[in-house]
């Protein structure tokens, strides 16, 4: 076919794009992956029996501010990412992403330091360091098709890139959603074994990236 | 290489056209719409590297192909059978001239005609094999 009849091909027949679609399609799928795992967590884990206790606490939220941030930056950057020739904020992300891991390391390990040498095992571990990567991954895939679908209607230039960050933002949202059931509150146990399950997600994002994300 | 060029400019036509809905209007539009052409030359770039991995143009291999080795004996016989239908004058004077390529005058003292009596004898004699070719096919 000719260009100039591409073209007219393509001029006929066009309405204009409601303003902020992009972000209408991404809050929409975000919203539902999330609920997704919500629901996966009540039928798989069910909310920890002291949730209500838990909530008084401040140490609580602390503990959902961290996969908070951390999905708020990965956000940022998979919309970022998602727009062909867009500036790629990255000392936005590094604060975001990077400054909440950070903190939680060194109280992580100020708690350890300060801690009986007998108790210190028991404060990174916890009792469940074996399966809450793998938890947190499980709890990701309503979030994950979620993720990749919106960024996949939009048009990511660095499938790779993107695919990490998309993978991270599904992992750190899944997070959320498990603090509702863990009961762990050491933050050495959320610098080793959360930090690990949203790398992971990422991890796997940036593998599936090019292929899941190709336009 | 022109229609890969085309295909391309058409390929970044449709993806801006599908894409529209990400761009920002307080972004700089070339920024964008080169962002999306860069991402499909790349695509394109890599599929036709990923093609010629697996396969080579037959056209960079002529040396595979035999040339047939009775296609000039088949040539000469035609030509012997075609000459046979013309006269002793021109056939000898074809045969000579453009045959054996000796000169024109070397071709007039071997039949005893004039160089000019050759020189027509060639002329008419390819002539009248050029009518008969084309009667044939």
């Amino acid at each position: 076919m000719r260009t100039e009849e591409l073209v007219d091909l393509l001029s006929t027949g066009v309405h204009s794009v409601p303003p902020h679609a992009a972000h209408r399609r991404f809050a929409t799928s975000i919203a539902l992956g999330t609920s997704g795992s919500l629901l996966l967590m009540y039928l798989v884990f069910r909310p920890r029996p002291d949730l209500a206790i838990a909530v008084l606490t401040a140490l609580f939220w602390m503990k959902l501010a961290f996969p908070l941030s951390i999905a708020s930056g990965a956000m940022l950057t998979v919309n970022r990412l998602s727009r062909p020739g867009a500036k790629s904020n990255f000392s936005t992300i590094r604060i975001l992403v990077g400054g909440p891991v950070l903190l939680v390391w060194l109280w992580g390990i100020s708690v350890v330091a300060i801690a009986e040498p007998q108790d210190r095992s028991d404060l990174i571990y916890g009792a469940s360091w074996r399966s809450c990567p793998l938890n947190i991954l499980l709890l990701s895939l309503p979030t994950f098709i979620a993720v990749f679908l919106a960024v996949r209607s939009l048009a990511p230039t660095r499938l790779r890139v993107a695919g990490a960050f998309s993978g991270l933002l599904a992992t750190s949202l899944a997070t959320v959603v498990y603090c509702l059931h863990c009961p762990e509150m050491s933050p050495a146990f959320w610098s080793m074994w959360y930090v690990l399950g949203m790398a992971l997600g990422a991890v796997v994002g940036a593998l599936v990236g090019p292929t899941l994300l190709r336009w | 290489m022109r229609d890969d060029i085309e295909d391309l400019v058409q390929e970044v036509l449709i993806a801006v056209h599908n894409a529209r809905h990400t761009y920002r209007p307080d972004e700089p539009l070339t920024a964008w719409v080169h962002a999306i052409a860069r991402y499909k030359l790349t695509d394109f770039l890599r599929a036709r590297a990923r093609k010629d991995a697996v396969t080579e143009s037959i056209d960079d291999h002529d040396e595979i192909f035999a040339s047939s080795d009775n296609e000039p004996g088949d040539a000469r016989r035609d030509i012997g059978k075609l000459l046979d239908h013309l006269p002793d004058k021109q056939r000898m004077s074809i045969l000579h001239v453009k045959l054996q390529g000796l000169s024109v005058a070397e071709a007039a003292h071997l039949t005893g005609l004039s160089e000019s009596a050759v020189k027509v004898s060639v002329h008419r004699g390819l002539k009248a094999l050029a009518a008969r070719v084309r009667g044939i096919t």
